[in-house]
């Protein structure tokens, strides 16, 4: 903002006069959302930071009992396999979405490939079916019994994978899943990074003889670099809250084996009643949430400040 | 942090027009390269339609069809006995009635809320405002799965359980939607608002005459967005309510997938039936999706 109100000044011949002098527009122009900010926001955060301290159960009286939750947190063996499943759903998902959305979009942008514009329609559809949808639409393909994917590995001579009953496997269905449901948003982040690298730079490592890898390599990954840092903090972000897509394709099973964070805090919270408890898991994942942000956002800056 | 380095659409236009320009590659070279680039285009296309594709015939096959062996791409006899089925069972049009309702008020708002905060951000030059603006960046950190349990117990202490309005009134304030907003009106010129205001327009006419009018492709953008959150939506409606009259279809379709026996004629019918408003309203609208400056914000 302050950059804009100096460039303003600069070229305009007088300066503006200050616009501080309006408060009564601007704040009834905000006020619906410092309201809905308040009361959905700032509201729910204060209360789930005390209510992390309680036992409370959603109905009744409640009792202080300090750090209880978080101690007892770090001594749940299924909050530790939520906790570690989420996190190799997330080192899974993220670099997979990443390299396929990067391909997607270099291929939809190059002037070599043809029929780019209806591809990129056919990338983008995935992203539009619900993660519910997502999730069946997987599962029809990738049924034990019926699916798509046994019945062609069968045809070619393979045997039946246990696609639903091995947890590693469904594991990995659910991160396929997720990929091909999200490259769409992914690829129109990329697609508008590369679109903005000058041309000239490709015109001269194309006259210093570079082919299309030393070109990818050399041009555009460093040059998109602030749009990978981006798409990265979001995926992993988003896959550490993942739970849609798990219900709707095995219900974080077989078994409990593929249950994540948030659908603890769902089972924690809501099923059994322990809003103290499911409110100091919630903390502890929006530490890690923040951590994830912040570390980010150093290495960001190395790279940018070498 | 991520409003800067995404090009407008009208950048990315002109960029593209230089791009054509630019020198062939040796015939040959050139030639091959093409070849093996459409090629791979062709079959990542082919491995992403491809699922999505045979969901579709699959919802056509009658039910006793479906697990036929051998499996056949093309249904024998194409049928929409699974999306009637669909519809009459379970509800199924009462939830999309509800999910419609949902998304639209929901839209409506959104989109009304958001152009007015992103205008006040971007015109206004209050030190609150720029407080107010960490604000919103602030719930961008903090994303709303993370508090469901107080989240819940606020809308219950409102008296919003098992209403349609708690569903609708947390999801309004959207930090994607401020940016959006905000990012357009700094680019309007200062001096449209300085002449209006010696003209001797009120503040607010100014904004509802005039910069309304110019937002019309940001408000088309966002209400596709929108529509997109709310109709896919699936964690908060299922807390919310607990009438059956009131459920959403995503709701609906997991109730399906979480019956002891899934029905899966019906599954199908009413995942493909889910899916129509939104591809219909994609396909309709592409080209301002596709241009948009979805890098503002990006949560839901």
């Amino acid at each position: 903002m302050t950059k804009r109100a100096s460039v303003v000044s600069v070229s305009s011949p007088s300066p503006p006069r200050r616009r501080s002098k309006y408060t009564l527009a601007p704040l009834v122009l905000i006020a619906a959302n410092v309201v809905l900010f308040a009361l959905f926001f700032v509201w729910p955060a204060v209360i789930g930071l005390l209510y992390s301290f309680t036992n409370y159960t959603g109905v009744g009286a409640f009792q202080w009992i300090g750090l209880d939750n978080y101690q007892n947190l770090f001594g749940d063996s299924t909050f530790y396999d939520a906790l570690t499943r989420t996190l190799l759903y997330t080192v899974l998902f993220v670099p997979l979405n990443f390299v396929v959305s990067l391909l997607a979009a270099n291929l939809v942008v190059s002037k070599h490939a043809k029929g780019g514009s209806v591809a990129r329609v056919i990338f983008f559809i995935p992203w539009l079916l619900s993660p519910i949808v997502v999730g069946v639409l997987w599962r029809w393909m990738f049924g034990e019994n019926f699916g798509l994917v046994n019945y062609v590995i069968e045809k070619f001579g393979g045997d039946a994978v246990p696609w639903q009953s091995n947890a590693d496997l469904s594991l990995l269905v659910v991160v396929m899943a997720a990929a091909w449901a999200w490259t769409g948003f992914t690829m129109l982040l990329f697609i508008a990074a590369i679109k903005n690298v000058p041309v000239s730079y490709y015109e001269a490592a194309s006259l210093d003889g570079a082919g299309p890898w030393r070109q990818f390599f050399s041009i555009t990954l460093p040059s998109i670099a602030p749009t990978s840092f981006i798409v990265i903090l979001l995926n992993t972000i988003n896959s550490m809250k993942e739970y849609p897509v798990f219900v709707a394709l095995n219900n974080g099973g077989p078994g409990t084996s593929n249950n994540l964070l948030v659908q603890y805090i769902y089972e924690t919270g809501f099923k059994r009643g322990q809003i103290g408890y499911a409110s100091a898991a919630s903390f502890v994942l929006m530490l890690i949430l923040m951590a994830v942000a912040i570390i980010q956002l150093i290495v960001n800056r190395r790279v940018e400040n070498r | 942090m991520t409003t800067t380095d995404i090009p407008r659409p009208a950048d990315v236009g002109s960029r593209r027009s230089v791009s054509r320009k630019r020198p062939r590659r040796t015939a040959t070279g050139g030639l091959r390269q093409a070849v093996s680039a459409t090629t791979l285009l062709w079959i990542m296309a082919c491995l992403y339609g491809f699922p999505v594709l045979w969901f579709i015939l699959s919802s056509l096959k009658p039910s006793s069809d479906l697990f036929s062996y051998p499996l056949t791409l093309v249904p024998h006899n194409p049928t929409l006995s699974g999306f009637k089925a669909a519809w009459d069972s379970a509800n199924f049009s009462q939830y999309f009635i509800n999910t419609a309702i949902v998304c639209v008020v929901t839209t409506i708002l959104t989109v009304g809320v958001s152009c007015c905060t992103g205008y006040a951000l971007a015109k206004y030059d209050n030190k609150w405002l720029k407080f107010f603006f960490i604000c919103i960046l602030a719930t961008t950190m903090l994303p709303s799965e993370v508090m469901l349990a107080p989240e819940f117990l606020v809308v219950r202490n409102l008296g919003l359980y098992n209403s349609f309005a708690g569903i609708i009134l947390p999801a309004v304030l959207t930090a994607t939607g401020c940016f959006m907003f905000r990012q357009f009106f700094l680019t309007v010129p200062d001096e449209l608002v300085e002449a209006a205001r010696i003209d001797g327009a009120r503040e607010l006419a100014i904004f509802a005459r005039i910069m309304v009018p110019l937002s019309r492709p940001i408000m088309l953008t966002l209400a596709i967005l929108s529509f997109q959150w709310r109709w896919n939506d699936y964690i908060w409606p299922l807390l919310m309510l607990n009438d059956p009259n009131k459920f959403t279809v995503q709701i609906g379709i997991q109730s399906i997938v979480g019956a002891q026996n899934i029905n899966w004629s019906v599954l199908l019918g009413a995942s493909v039936i889910s899916m129509i408003p939104l591809i219909a309203i994609f396909l309709v609208f592409q080209k301002y999706v596709m241009g948009a400056d979805i890098n503002a914000g990006l949560k839901d």
